[in-house]
């Protein structure tokens, strides 16, 4: 049956895809705006303004959930159901209609988080703020994503699934088991945007971190080990390296990261034996993650002359090698020992925004760049030389941004444990508070670079798209073509 | 012995099993024990619900993601202890839903910031936190003084937590609206009070109840329930 030749292409659904890849750059400058302005309230806290939405507490959430659920969620929708036609040969499941349902739900779904945040309601869970009415819905729209998803890969004309795929499917699959485990809550009444976790104290810790570290896992890794996974052997014109490592580090990462979330809460009221194995996974956990890394950047051996002429592929690349770092610093933070010093502390911010901006970011950015003129249908990109200037202006930022919280964040974990001769503590908190200023304004200083490559890449996919289409060309007889019309 | 790989990738319904099989494990064996191994949370004196103005503080404090810049958990480590004091139980939290032990520190600690200030000094600090700490980076919260505390779903956000398993009784349900009262009155009888929830403490001046008053008093309840100098929570003491 699939050796039959197809009397006419499959029409893509490439309409939903242009939708997210829209949506993407859109909640790339918002996120990154709102990280801007939190990083100078830090450093200036007069910028509070001392209003209710304004303050630090409120925009703190809109910032997460707009890099990782606006931004990184759109990113992966889009990517998602581009690859998954592609490497399934079938147009996207459901029709037209359950695929905008899917964009314009998961949209709404943004806005009223973020408005909720800075109207007061949050259900003060780290990454899992939206109350009990807003995460329905997502559970709604979520399942649709499912369905639309799975449905294409069992409507397939591949037999076998691409390994993409594999990492898609356990990402929407994980993530829907941890988002209704998290929020399991009871709601003060049916009118009223204010609920209750079912569980509390140690318990609630434990749900939360193992929602919280698996929204790492599974959202900003295995979604984007996805993305990894098709456009770095398409833009590279190379096979991926060892379908050997594919599989031993699929099976493995997403057997292990669903153990890891203890290890933020080392040295707290969560009992030791549940730290110990949250440490134990945590390192070996190092292993899968260089798996798909080496497996990432090998994929290029013979193709790496066109990291100097791809603006796209050096993004894809970079962000593998992020992503290796972070999931090096990863683990050993998960140690004990060092994690005494590093918790609570600015490392963890640091180490957060190399895997957000090295890894998340870049690789979206990779795929970006070389899905506009795809699905515009243009030649090449606006201008090579300005993705050239994103480049090295937002991995300077990042730059910035990592080495000012590393050493934010050991001195604060210095400081707090430092005592003077006569055994007494060193330094007041407030002290330690005093001390980071200088590297709170390089933070920020950080984010502004990011914040600049991000406008760039806007600008010059605008004009990229505003460029003359070599799609009509194409399809019309080349005698009407040379015509000129 | 070893299915092929092949088989699984040719079988979407066989790959999702799979994955669904091999990422529950983790969280079964490390959540469920929690719900069931006796010592999870320890057995102390002690620790009560919130009364209903420190529960509506509370409340006030998830609203304004104080959890993104403050704490509530003393690590086991000499210089937290000397810090802040006595390291975090489970048992302080055990009434949190949710819990609001935080992961990071752009400010204190606060688990223990109960009986540290005076009423006066938290209102100071919320107001304007540079006027008494002026290394601080907080935002002001002088808003919180002019909102009168919304009181009309008082019983139905006890009534909530008593669902999910805190302990409030008929009586403290009953007298919901008369404690939050007392509580923000000093002058006000507050046997009633102190006797369905021991270490209240009074804050405000006995006029319009507002968010700052309940919030100080959740602040001030903070860290203080359990005695760890009680002989019955003796091998808690460090």
């Amino acid at each position: 049956m699939s050796d039959a030749v197809h009397p006419m292409p499959i029409h893509y659904n490439d309409a939903v895809v242009k939708k997210f890849v829209i949506a993407t750059m859109f909640w790339g400058v918002v996120a990154f705006l709102v990280g801007v302005v939190i990083a100078s309230q830090l450093a200036w806290p007069q910028l509070n303004l001392g209003l209710s939405f304004t303050n630090f507490g409120r925009l703190r959430p809109v910032h997460t959930s707009g890099a990782i659920f606006a931004f990184g969620g759109s990113a992966l929708f889009g990517t998602s159901f581009y690859i998954v036609q592609r490497t399934c040969r079938a147009r996207l499941f459901g029709g037209e209609a359950m695929a905008n349902f899917i964009f314009w739900g998961y949209q709404f779904f943004i806005v009223m988080a973020a408005l909720s945040y800075v109207m007061g309601y949050s259900q003060g869970q780290e990454y899992a703020e939206p109350e009990w009415h807003l995460d329905l819905w997502l559970t709604v729209v979520w399942v649709c994503y499912g369905i639309v998803f799975i449905g294409t890969v069992m409507m397939r004309e591949e037999p076998h699934i691409y390994v993409a795929n594999w990492f898609f499917m356990a990402f929407i699959l994980t993530i829907a088991v941890l988002h209704l485990g998290n929020n399991l809550a009871m709601p003060v009444s049916l009118f009223t945007a204010k609920s209750y976790n079912v569980a509390s104290g140690v318990q609630n810790a434990m749900i939360q971190w193992w929602y919280g570290h698996n929204a790492v896992g599974f959202f900003l890794t295995a979604g984007f080990l996805g993305m990894m996974y098709y456009f770095i052997p398409k833009a590279s014109g190379r096979p991926v390296y060892s379908y050997r490592i594919s599989i031993v580090h699929f099976w493995s990462l997403v057997f292990m990261y669903i153990w890891a979330g203890p290890h933020h809460l080392h040295w707290t009221a969560l009992p030791d034996w549940t730290q110990t194995l949250g440490m134990a996974f945590s390192i070996m956990l190092w292993m899968p993650s260089w798996g798909g890394m080496i497996n990432g950047i090998m994929t290029l051996s013979g193709a790496w002359d066109k990291l100097r002429t791809d603006p796209g592929l050096r993004f894809s690349v970079t962000a593998v090698g992020f992503y290796g770092m972070s999931t090096f610093e990863g683990p050993v933070m998960s140690i004990r020992d060092v994690n005494a010093l590093s918790h609570y502390t600015d490392w963890g911010i640091g180490h957060v925004h190399s895997g957000a901006l090295g890894w998340v970011a870049f690789i979206t950015f990779g795929a970006l760049y070389y899905l506009i003129p795809v699905l515009w249908k243009r030649e090449d990109l606006y201008s090579r030389k300005l993705a050239s200037w994103h480049f090295w202006i937002a991995t300077l930022g990042i730059v910035f941004y990592i080495t000012s919280m590393w050493v934010a964040g050991i001195m604060q974990g210095l400081m707090w444990r430092a005592y003077d001769t006569f055994g007494f503590l060193q330094y007041s908190f407030s002290e330690s508070v005093s001390a980071v200023h200088p590297y709170y304004v390089i933070r920020m200083l950080g984010g502004v670079l990011f914040l600049s490559g991000m406008l760039i890449m806007v600008y010059n996919m605008i004009m990229t798209v505003r460029s003359p289409s070599t799609a009509r060309r194409a399809a019309l007889p080349a005698d009407v073509a040379m015509a000129g019309v | 012995m070893f299915i092929r790989h092949e088989t699984i990738e040719k079988n979407a319904f066989l790959l999702l099993v799979l994955t669904l099989l091999v990422i529950s494990i983790g969280g079964i064996v490390e959540v469920i024990p929690l719900f069931t191994i006796e010592t999870t949370v320890e057995h102390v004196t002690g620790v009560r619900p919130y009364t209903p103005l420190e529960s509506r503080g509370r409340d006030i404090y998830v609203r304004e993601g104080c959890y993104t810049c403050h704490s509530q958990m003393i690590r086991a480590l000499r210089d937290e202890v000397e810090r802040y004091g006595h390291y975090s139980i489970a048992a302080e939290s055990m009434y949190d839903h949710p819990f609001q032990w935080g992961s990071k520190r752009i400010g204190p600690d606060l688990a223990r910031v109960g009986g540290k200030y005076s009423n006066d000094w938290h209102y100071a600090h919320l107001i304007n936190a540079q006027s008494v700490v002026p290394e601080s980076l907080m935002p002001h919260y002088a808003f919180l003084a002019q909102n009168r505390l919304e009181l009309d779903d008082l019983t139905k956000r006890l009534k909530a937590q008593r669902m999910v398993g805190v302990p409030y009784t008929d009586d403290q349900i009953a007298n919901a609206q008369a404690d939050l009262r007392a509580q923000a009155d000093p002058n006000a009888d507050q046997v009633g009070l102190l006797k369905r929830y021991p270490k209240a403490v009074p804050v405000g001046n006995g006029g319009v109840v507002t968010e700052i008053d309940a919030l100080i008093a959740y602040l001030q309840v903070l860290g203080t329930m359990v005695n760890f100098a009680d002989p019955a929570n003796e091998d808690l003491r460090q």
